[in-house]
């Protein structure tokens, strides 16, 4: 079945659901049957960070990279059928992001013909100690913490914008728009708001594209991927369909994705998603509006479509979500597979064994956490209730370490080897070597006055 | 035999009517920070009312007791027969300071499809 264009109605596919997602995704969207647009998000909370880094080794970096060959491929086909994307694979550099596009596109002869949307205006990093002083205390959302604690380990601070800046991007005649750090949702409601010209003040209708923005932001997920419910008969997930929204005017949408493709759209498929790190469903915070999830209805529309009406929202709040990533230690994990007889028993007394040893050294760490992967690592004390643990054919020992002293966690990487000649018996699966020690750049979820942020949009011509 | 499956099976002498939630509700999880949030969704409509006085936050609290340092809140979507539960403190700091294989709680959905509850008569 084609998903259907009732009459004004727009189709927003889904391309990826996180940087990292499935690349032939947005391959199949734009070329498995009809759509007008094409979202792709790809900032998770800790992404800003590491593209922070990128940018202060290379000044032209700071951007999902695998987004420009992404683009490469699919380009000549939303030039031809006219796709709009809206993408916030811009990272902390889109400026830098749209010219690597724009390149692309002047190389595959589609110079004259193609219109990039840049938005910025969400990195605060510069700006920081100028809030600060002028009494933005940036206190963790978590904690209450003002952020002076660590501001001089801050590596990245980003306000989350939403959908407005990239509808300016699409009225300005934008057939991409890359941006920085805008939300999820904003995505996909932008092009609702842009095809149905929905006022700012319409809490309804930018309810219901929040919604919809939340229901396919996470790409498969609401198609069948990751699916709980009945999850053995859900078809054919290696040519998995990734979710449309066929949106109308009045905020009613259906969820569907194109024929012939794999996974199952289902009430309770969809219902899945709509839970998915979900807080109080009543008040889903957006910087458009405020979702009310408690009033969603869904209903089985036909095979693989889910129509979803009811929305209701209520006014956006005057204040924005900022993220600040910042520089918090180091860890380390280290993991040892041990075989029967006994399996979990010789892993638990490698635990010990090592355990004792970096005591004696007098290491200080703030944590040591220790799972036996294959008895307890997921589901602790609830798993070993419900499973005789002595007859596992084998354990992985899986110990990590965190410290702000990076020494400590460099000398525990090389104290898992030994155990091998030196502990328990019926030790394997060491090959990957000592483990790595790594950076900890932790997240700061705070609040900032709207009036604080400046939304900016800037168009290339290709 | 697993010691859940052997307890359901009952012997002639438990004549209470346990079930695992896995045969009442499906459910998915995620993060914010240091919580967890598990939605529980009921299989069948009927379930819904259930879930509603049986899987109290007290109730998960208890179930979870040593596996989470913060609090259990609980959120009712009648509208789609679900229940909503954050799990505070959960993930062991969360996101990338967290030492855990599941930093992101992704399975603690179906940890609370671990727990049984006593069915009305």
């Amino acid at each position: 079945m084609t998903p259907a264009r009732a009459p004004g109605a727009v189709r927003i596919a889904a391309g990826q659901g996180f940087w990292g997602d499935w690349l032939e995704a947005p391959y199949r969207q734009v070329t498995g049957g009809p759509v007008d647009y094409l979202m792709m998000d790809y900032l998770a909370e800790v992404t800003m960070s590491i593209l922070q880094k990128q940018k202060s080794r290379d000044p032209s970096l700071g951007y999902a990279k695998d987004f420009v060959p992404l683009m490469e491929r699919i380009l000549p086909i939303v030039a031809e059928r006219g796709i709009k994307v809206t993408a916030n694979a811009g990272g902390v550099n889109p400026r830098a992001c749209a010219q690597a596009v724009a390149d692309v596109a002047r190389r595959l002869k589609l110079g004259g013909r193609l219109r990039i949307g840049v938005v910025t205006g969400d990195d605060l990093l510069g700006r920081l100690d100028g809030l600060l002083a002028r009494g933005h205390e940036l206190r963790n959302l978590d904690t209450g913490r003002p952020l002076s604690d660590v501001r001089d380990r801050v590596v990245a601070a980003n306000a989350y914008l939403g959908a407005w800046p990239v509808v300016d991007a699409l009225r300005r005649g934008a057939d991409i728009v890359i941006t920085g750090r805008v939300t999820d949702t904003g995505l996909t409601l932008a092009p609702m708001i842009h095809a149905f010209d929905w006022p700012a003040d319409a809490w309804d209708l930018l309810a219901a594209g929040t919604v919809a923005g939340h229901t396919i932001e996470c790409g498969a997920q609401c198609s069948g991927g990751n699916c709980l419910v009945d999850w053995e008969r859900i078809p054919d997930l290696a040519n998995v369909g990734y979710p449309i929204v066929a949106a109308r005017p009045d905020g009613t949408f259906e969820i569907t994705k194109h024929p012939g493709t794999g996974g199952r759209i289902s009430v309770a498929g969809v219902t899945e998603q709509l839970v998915y790190e979900m807080g109080d469903p009543a008040a889903y915070i957006t910087p458009d509006c405020i979702a009310d999830f408690t009033t969603i209805r869904l209903e089985q529309a036909g095979k693989d479509r889910v129509r979803v009406s009811g929305v209701r929202g209520r006014p956006a709040t005057d204040k924005l979500k900022v993220s600040v990533a910042y520089f918090y230690g180091h860890k380390a994990v280290g993991t040892l597979v041990y075989g029967w007889p006994d399996a979990y028993k010789k892993a638990r007394a490698a635990d010990r064994v090592l355990r004792q040893r970096l005591a004696d050294l007098g290491l200080a760490f703030e944590a040591i956490h220790t799972e036996f992967v294959g008895a307890d690592a997921t589901h602790g004390r609830l798993a070993l209730e419900d499973v005789v643990v002595d007859d596992l054919p084998e354990v992985q020992l899986r110990i990590g370490v965190r410290s702000p002293d990076k020494p400590a966690v460099e000398r525990f990487t090389r104290e898992i080897a030994p155990l091998i000649l030196n502990g328990p018996p019926s030790v394997t699966g060491f090959a990957g070597g000592r483990p790595k020690p790594e950076e900890i750049v932790a997240y700061w979820p705070a609040l900032l006055d709207k009036s604080m942020v400046e939304p900016c949009v800037e168009m290339v011509e290709v | 035999m697993k010691k859940a499956a052997a307890r359901r099976s009952g012997g002639r002498a438990d004549r209470r009517k346990m079930v695992q939630l896995l045969e009442l509700a499906h459910a998915r999880s995620g993060d914010k920070g240091d919580t967890a949030n598990v939605g529980l969704i009921a299989l069948k409509p009927q379930y819904y009312p259930i879930l509603v006085k049986l899987v109290t936050a007290a109730r998960v609290a208890r179930h979870f007791k040593g596996m989470i340092t913060g609090p259990v809140e609980r959120f009712e979507l009648p509208n789609l027969r679900a229940l909503n539960f954050l799990l505070h403190g959960a993930l062991d700091g969360g996101g990338t300071i967290s030492l855990k294989t599941d930093a992101q709680g992704k399975v603690f959905s179906t940890a609370l499809l671990r727990l049984e509850i006593e069915l009305p008569r």
